[in-house]
Parts: C-alpha cells; sequence; structure tokens
C-alpha cells in the first residue's frame, strides 16, 4: 500500500483529532497538577492564544502542502483543523471573559471599545464564527459550493487580525521575535495564494489571446 | 522492642526541663497571634508570624513601625514571589529570572553614589547593610501588567543613605542604575530595552520615608532574581520603577531618561504612580489580580490609588495633573 493511501484510513483522522486536542489535554493537566505557575489564569489565557496562532498557520498550510508536495488526500484534514483553530479561540476568548473581566458585559463592552488590541482580537473571532458555522457538508450544500468558498475566503483576513492582536500584545515588552516568525509564516502562506491566483489570472489571459 | 514509659516527664538534667515562665509564654504567643489576626486570616506583621523560607541567610530585623510599612493583606507565597517576576536582564518571561539568575554574582557589591553630592564614593555592601537597621515593611506590590503581591521586605529608608551623601541644593533628581553586566546576564544586549536599566525619582519621592532600599524578603537576603544584593522599592509606583541590582545612585538636577520611558514613552511615565484612573493605552489599569490568592478564578480586586498608600505620598502630588503627569 502506497503511504498516500494511509492519509485515507479512518484512524488517521482519529490520530490527527488526538494531536488537536493534546494542547487542551496539556493545560488540564496542568492545571490540575499546579504547573502553571503562579498566574494559572495568564498562563491558560496565553497559551490557549498561542495555540489559535499556530493552528490557524496550520490550517492555512494546508492548500499549499496539497500542492506542492501533490498530496491531494490532506483536504481531508483540513475542516478538523479549522474547527480546532475555532475551539483555541473560543478558550481563549473565555479565559479573557472569565478571568479578565469575571463575565461583566458592560465591562468587556467598555474595554472593547477602549483598545484596538481588545477589538482586533474580537473582530477575529466574529471572523470565525461564520467559518465554524458552514463547516459541515450540510452547510456547503445549502450555500452551494460557489458561495460556501467565497464565504470562507474570509479566513484570509484572519492572520491580519491575529498578528496585530499579537503584536500588539507584545509591544508591551517590546518583544516582537514571535510576533515577525509568526508573520513570516502566515506572510509565506498568503503570498502563495496571490501566486498562484496571479499565476491563473496569467493564463487565462494568454489563453484568450 | 523497648518501651519508653516516660518519654517528656524524666529528664536526666534538670536544665533539660523548660522553665514554667518560659513554658507559659507559648500562651502569651499563641494569644499575640490571635490578637494579631493570624488565626482569623488577615494579616500581621512578618517578624511575629513568619517562618522564614530557609532558603537563604537570613537578616536580622525589626518590625517597622513607620505608617504604612505594614499592609494587612494576606502575604503572597514565598514560592510565588521568587518565581514569578520581572527581571529582563534574565529574560522576558516571569518565570525567567528564577531560572536564570543564578549566575549573578553578588559578592564583592559597591555602591557608586555619585553626581550633585557633598559626599560622592563607592559604598560596598557590607558598609550599606551597616548603615541604618534593617526593618521589615510589608509592601503591597502592583506590576504595571496587572498582577500585584505582598511582599515583606527587609531594608531601610532609602533617605539614610541620601542624608549621609548630602545632596547639593542643585539635587532635583535621584537616578538609578542597575547593573548590566553581560557575562552574567545572558539578556543584557537584547533589544528589548537599553542597557544598563536605569530608574530615577524626584529628590522628595526618594526622601520619602517609605522607599526602601532593600536587602531583602521574607526575613532572608534578597534571591538573585528578586533583585539582590540591593535594590529600591516604592510601593505606591508600579513595579518597574524599582530598580534590582544597583550598582550606582546618582544626584542629578535633570529628569532621569528612565528604561521603558525611553522605550515607550507613551506608555510608561517617568512617575508611573499606581492609579486605577490613567489607563495603559492597552489594557485597563482600574482593577488587579493578585497573586497566591488559592484560587485562579478569584476575582480580580480593585486598584487603590498610589496602590493604596494616598494618605502617606499623596501630597508629594498635589496639584500635578496625574493624567499628564502618568
Amino acid at each position: 500500500m502506497h503511504w498516500r493511501h494511509l492519509l485515507l484510513l479512518p484512524q488517521a483522522k482519529l490520530c490527527l483529532h488526538c494531536m488537536l486536542a493534546l494542547p487542551f489535554a496539556w493545560m488540564l493537566w496542568a492545571l490540575f497538577n499546579d504547573t502553571l505557575g503562579a498566574n494559572p489564569a495568564e498562563a491558560l489565557s496565553r497559551s490557549s492564544g498561542d495555540w489559535t496562532l499556530r493552528f490557524l498557520c496550520l490550517v492555512l498550510a494546508v492548500t499549499p502542502l496539497r500542492h506542492i508536495t501533490r498530496t491531494p488526500e490532506l483536504i481531508r484534514f483540513r475542516r478538523s483543523i479549522g474547527l480546532a483553530t475555532f475551539f483555541y479561540a473560543c478558550l481563549h476568548l473565555l479565559c479573557y471573559a472569565w478571568f479578565d473581566q469575571s463575565f461583566e458585559i458592560d465591562e468587556i463592552a467598555k474595554d472593547l471599545v477602549k483598545r484596538p488590541f481588545i477589538w482586533l482580537g474580537m473582530l477575529g473571532f466574529v471572523f470565525m464564527l461564520p467559518l465554524a458555522l458552514t463547516s459541515s457538508h450540510a452547510a456547503v450544500r445549502w450555500l452551494g459550493g460557489k458561495r460556501w468558498q467565497y464565504l470562507h475566503r474570509l479566513v484570509y483576513a484572519l492572520p491580519v487580525f491575529a498578528l496585530l492582536h499579537f503584536y500588539w500584545m507584545r509591544a508591551g515588552k517590546n518583544n516582537f521575535d514571535e510576533v515577525w516568525i509568526y508573520a513570516f509564516v502566515l506572510g509565506s502562506l498568503l503570498t502563495y495564494r496571490l501566486w498562484r491566483w496571479q499565476n491563473k489570472i496569467n493564463a487565462k489571459t494568454q489563453t484568450k489571446h | 522492642m523497648r518501651f519508653r514509659s516516660d518519654e517528656g516527664f524524666n529528664h536526666k538534667v534538670s536544665s533539660e526541663i523548660t522553665p514554667l515562665a518560659v513554658y507559659e509564654q507559648r500562651r502569651v504567643f499563641l494569644q499575640q497571634l490571635l490578637a494579631a489576626g493570624m488565626v482569623g486570616g488577615a494579616g500581621s506583621t512578618w517578624s511575629q508570624v513568619a517562618q522564614r523560607p530557609g532558603k537563604l541567610a537570613p537578616l536580622n530585623s525589626t518590625t517597622s513601625t513607620l505608617v504604612g510599612a505594614q499592609a494587612t493583606d494576606t502575604v503572597t507565597p514565598y514560592k510565588n514571589a521568587s518565581t514569578y517576576n520581572n527581571f529582563y536582564e534574565f529574560g522576558t518571561d516571569k518565570a525567567d529570572p528564577a531560572e536564570n539568575a543564578h549566575t549573578l554574582k553578588t559578592r564583592p557589591w559597591s555602591v557608586e553614589i555619585e553626581g550633585l553630592v557633598k559626599k560622592p564614593g563607592v559604598l560596598n555592601l557590607e558598609d550599606l547593610l551597616k548603615l541604618s537597621p534593617m526593618e521589615d515593611r510589608i509592601y503591597r506590590m502592583r506590576c504595571v501588567e496587572g498582577w500585584s503581591m505582598v511582599i515583606p521586605w527587609v531594608g531601610y529608608s532609602l533617605a539614610e543613605l541620601i542624608k549621609k551623601a548630602e545632596p547639593l541644593g542643585s539635587a532635583k533628581f535621584v537616578e538609578f542604575v542597575t547593573l548590566a553586566d553581560p557575562k552574567t546576564m545572558p539578556y543584557v544586549g537584547s533589544r528589548v530595552l537599553t542597557w544598563p536599566y536605569v530608574e530615577g525619582l524626584r529628590m522628595d519621592e526618594a526622601m520619602h520615608p517609605l522607599t526602601l532600599l532593600t536587602f531583602g524578603m521574607y526575613g532572608e537576603v534578597l534571591p538573585n532574581q528578586n533583585g539582590a544584593p540591593v535594590r529600591i522599592i516604592m510601593p505606591w509606583k508600579y513595579g518597574f520603577k524599582s530598580g534590582k541590582s544597583i550598582v550606582k545612585i546618582r544626584f542629578t538636577d535633570k529628569q532621569p531618561q528612565t528604561a521603558w520611558n525611553k522605550a515607550a514613552a507613551n506608555e510608561y511615565g517617568f512617575y508611573s504612580n499606581v492609579n486605577p484612573n490613567v489607563d495603559h493605552p492597552r489594557w485597563s489599569q482600574a482593577s488587579e489580580r493578585r497573586i497566591g490568592d488559592g484560587s485562579f478564578l478569584a476575582k480580580k480586586i480593585k486598584t487603590l490609588m498610589f496602590n493604596g498608600y494616598e494618605a502617606q505620598v499623596g501630597q508629594l502630588y498635589a496639584g500635578m495633573d496625574l493624567t499628564k503627569n502618568f
């Protein structure tokens, strides 16, 4: 059997789901074993944010990887990774609303208006919502393939929100090394798409002449 | 098997017997604990109740009688205070200093007194330790990032040192230069801040008795990661104003160029007094998370004006626009 066929096995998806759940399992383990340090609330908030960013990189890497390695099977994993990204974003938002704001809605509202750092994060979350809600096969059928695809192009705005949110957070410590690394990765993944798009346009205009 | 039926009551040597007067003191001690409110959960003075962590050399000190020097909040566990703090010379993560600061060499150590003073010179650590009697003071510590601790420090008012240096009338500010040794401090040279880390105070702030020249915490000498062997503590200012591992104290007529103010003047002012009404551009300063309060789900607490030291230091800033002079 060719190794690519392994990607089509149901076990492959199970494996992936386990891996996507690992950071969450680690957070729970650390929480109950009191290894999150002096400020567990902050540790959880930070690590859920970090994992949102990491999975965003991963989900945006699926298509370039499919093309470059000629492994179309990878498409099977995209939805799970996308939903995992959303899951960690939900955790991140929950940490903020719970630990930082004690679910006081008026405080959250004030915070949103005041701080670009917060509203950018929230905007990212708002952009993720329709993507998560229309992730099922039923939703694709209901919307129709073309419209579903248009809607899901919202994902390309997420790196911008996520990176600015991260940049402002790190600005407090003047510590941008990690921000630049993520910017490079996400920038490359978006550039790849621009490049493909440009090629397609060129190909079209050439066939017309 | 041998049975000892007489344990605790038969003594071969009479001097082993606890005198009745001493025995009865235990009651007094317990009563003092009760009176101090320890059993009831409220705080009391450190030397009365505390167990030293037993990690480092103890410092001889007496409980400070200065008004404002005995916060009644529950003291933060030593474990938290010594493993969660900012000391960028050892890394930007708050767990980094405890991991990396073992390389810091705190002996021999000296502090240079220079600038507009009658008596400039170099004081070695031994002289500094003897300059004035050590006091135990329990201060609230509010970090600009929105968390806080309650820490029992050991030291004496910086004013004692300043008086001995005899500043000239032209000295309006005091600048604290901290160690920047790339050999022992792995992150000196990182682009995060300019090194050495410099902090400063107006002369009247420096002379305020609450400003503590600090040599220890929890009854022992400072752990390296907390700014050993000598640092300053101003409990009414955000934590970053309280420079660590000081090597130079300079008296000047100009407002010092302080580290965070140089890095981001719109975010960190020269004064940086704790003020719940003036937010940091990226987060609120209205509340704070008290570290080590048992549950991470505990609600944040309201931040107090001047970190609760308004009665003591408020007059230093009378008539000033604290929104402009943040």
